[in-house]
């Protein structure tokens, strides 16, 4: 039996991954792999995106809120227990924890697409003028001081179970990379399994879903809640990334930067937001270089062009790109095969044989 | 009780200021449901006008009530003609395209006029005594002006022919259409004139707040909760959100300072639209401008 296309792709991209992981610290030098450490901690955040928007349909714009909690979180946790394996559990709870109670607040008020995503870009910019404010040395959980706008320096991952062990830069990508691979395998098989199945059905129509007999509100939180804990493993990888967390995790810019990746990379797929996290972190840190054209121009011609004439996204463009290429070649060799043998069983064959619907 | 009257005078400032930075939201989105993320920088506009027009020697006041609104109104009639009109009917689509437009106007100003201004402006009017408490005269001036707009804008809708016009083709486009209303052109005026409003209200702060190419996002982040929280009533619902977001925030920043108090803003609003999911005009005075 063939494969289908999409499941040969996804085998691709794992493979493809894979390579990458071990490959990378042995070409790359030590400055480029810090920063695709970073670059990997902004996918797996465009990929809960990915999940919460593109398969749920939840415009959410806080979603560098769980972030941003997660980073902190892990940094506050790894500086009070000493050892960091804790804390990136912690870190996940919380982005977890944060969702499911903003998303509780929502989703069961019936809130829904503009009204949800004010809420949630509220949310971000409540935590923002937080912890904007606590620069004094009265704000401090247990032994970490928040810093207020200069924010904490984050410990680096250790060994787990032996704090003195601190990984280097090269493991902590090696790292960063297992855990983007295996969260977007994660949640493909997600979007593959039932519950993924109804909350895509509550994407398409929601009243429909409803009066099967699902409860949406549940599923909406439940995978509201998994994307929250998605973006809280993120910012522990940014954390170690960047070396440090700062309340401009929070701000404006970055909950438009993330929903840039998602609309570029692609709505309804799990590999354009990864693919639009990087390709967008590559473009800002290649302008960051320059000072002949000033970023938010840059990011603001991306997002209007997209919008109005890449409305889908990138990645699923280009699959219609090459399902239109490779339609066609089916089409000749169907039309050749006719021509050598005029049989009408023969013309049946070839059409139960033509490709399954494609969702990369 | 100089104290009182003193708060009491803040706290409707306060109001004002939301009901200001709202207002050309509130057109923009009560009318055409379009979601305008590019008005703080159509304040900003504004602001840079007054800056660049008085460093040119244009008389402050003429720079402020005319000139402002003129420049942003006619930068709004370009922007719905070059971007808005692709997009209508499609709210999250529309939400993405300005937050574009918000990114690509802070780049060119910045660009053009650099990351800092050179000049800023003094407000035009000086401090008034209330007893043992000084106030801003300026920002009593900015209460009134924010009485009188409201009105104008309530007089315009309510009884002139562009107004009757707007509101039907908003109501029923195909209708208008057919009883030979030009539903673009409607549109194109609407945004302008929301534009123009901001731009307005961008000139009348200008002299408070300074301008800075990223001014806007100072503005956003309030006037779209103010919006969203009142409705979709125009004038009605940005007045009773801005009173009680307004009033909110007010009463908090005087017990606990200024940063809790835009927290205790925020929070209302995010518990105002769990309870009310529609905004304030959702649930009361629907049938108000």
């Amino acid at each position: 039996m063939r494969m289908s296309l999409e499941n040969r792709w996804r085998i691709a991209i794992g493979i493809f991954g894979v390579l990458f992981m071990f490959a990378g610290p042995q070409v790359l030098e030590l400055f480029t792999i810090i920063n695709l450490t970073t670059g990997i901690a902004l996918a797996v955040l465009a990929l809960s995106l990915g999940l919460v928007w593109g398969y749920g349909g939840i415009l959410c714009f806080g979603q560098v809120g769980f972030f941003g909690l997660g980073a902190y979180a892990y940094t506050i946790a790894a500086i009070n227990f000493g050892d960091t394996t804790g804390a990136v559990f912690v870190a996940i709870l919380v982005g977890g924890a944060a969702a499911a109670v903003l998303g509780y607040f929502m989703i069961y008020g019936r809130v829904s697409d503009v009204y949800l995503a004010v809420i949630t870009l509220t949310f971000t910019l409540i935590l923002y003028s937080l912890l904007r404010r606590t620069s004094g040395p009265e704000y401090k959980i247990g032994n970490a001081l928040l810093g207020g706008f200069n924010g904490i320096n984050s410990p680096l991952l250790n060994v787990p179970g032996s704090p003195s062990s601190v990984l280097f830069p090269e493991d902590v990508f090696y790292v960063a990379m297992f855990v983007l691979i295996v969260s977007y395998f994660g949640c493909l098989w997600l979007i593959r399994s039932h519950f993924g199945r109804v909350v895509v059905a509550i994407r398409e129509n929601e009243l429909r879903a409803e009066l099967l007999g699902y409860d949406i509100r549940l599923y909406k939180l439940l995978v509201f809640t998994i994307g929250g804990g998605l973006a809280g493993l993120a910012g522990v990888l940014f954390a170690n990334g960047i070396g440090r967390v700062t309340p401009d995790m929070f701000n404006l810019y970055n909950a438009a930067l993330t929903i840039i990746w998602v609309i570029v990379g692609g709505r309804g797929t799990l590999i354009g937001p990864i693919i639009g996290a990087f390709g967008m972190f590559y473009l800002t840190f290649f302008l960051g270089t320059q000072t002949v054209i000033n970023n938010n121009l840059v990011l603001g011609v991306i997002l209007i062009v997209f919008v109005l004439a890449v409305p889908n996204g990138l990645v699923p463009e280009l699959a219609k790109l090459w399902r239109s290429v490779l339609g066609r070649r089916a089409l000749s060799r169907r039309e050749r095969n006719m021509r050598r043998r005029s049989s009408r069983r023969a013309s049946k064959d070839d059409a139960t044989s033509s490709e399954a619907p494609h969702e990369t | 009780m100089d104290l009182f009257i003193a708060l009491i005078l803040q706290i409707v400032y306060g109001v004002a200021n939301l009901v200001l930075i709202s207002i050309g939201l509130a057109i923009i989105f009560g009318m055409m449901r379009v979601i305008n993320l590019a008005h703080g920088e159509f304040i900003m506009l504004g602001g840079y006008t007054v800056v660049i027009a008085t460093n040119n020697g244009v008389n402050l006041w003429f720079a402020m009530l005319i000139l402002a609104p003129l420049v942003v109104g006619i930068i709004g009639v370009v922007v719905e003609r070059l971007l808005i009109r692709f997009l209508y009917g499609r709210m999250v689509d529309t939400l993405l395209a300005t937050w574009g437009l918000s990114l690509l106007l802070i780049g060119l100003v910045t660009t053009i006029f650099g990351a800092q201004t050179k000049t800023t402006i003094s407000a035009p009017i000086g401090a008034i005594q209330i007893g043992d408490y000084t106030t801003s005269g300026y920002e009593l001036f900015l209460i009134f002006v924010t009485a009188l707009l409201s009105f104008a804008i309530y007089l315009l809708l309510r009884f002139t022919k562009l107004g009757l016009v707007a509101r039907g083709t908003m109501q029923a486009p195909d209708m208008a259409a057919a009883l030979g209303v030009s539903t673009s052109r409607v549109y194109a005026i609407t945004f302008g004139l929301g534009a123009a409003v901001s731009g307005l209200v961008g000139g009348l702060l200008a002299p408070i707040t300074g301008v800075l190419p990223t001014i806007g996002a100072v503005y956003i982040a309030k006037a779209f909760i103010t919006v969203v929280s009142g409705g979709t009533a125009i004038l009605a619902g940005t007045i009773s959100a801005s009173a009680l977001l307004g009033v909110i925030n007010g009463v908090v920043s005087y017990v606990t300072g200024p940063t809790m108090g835009e927290v205790a803003l925020l929070v209302a609003a995010i518990i105002l639209l769990r309870l009310l999911p529609q905004g304030i005009t959702g649930r009361f005075f629907r049938k108000s401008l």
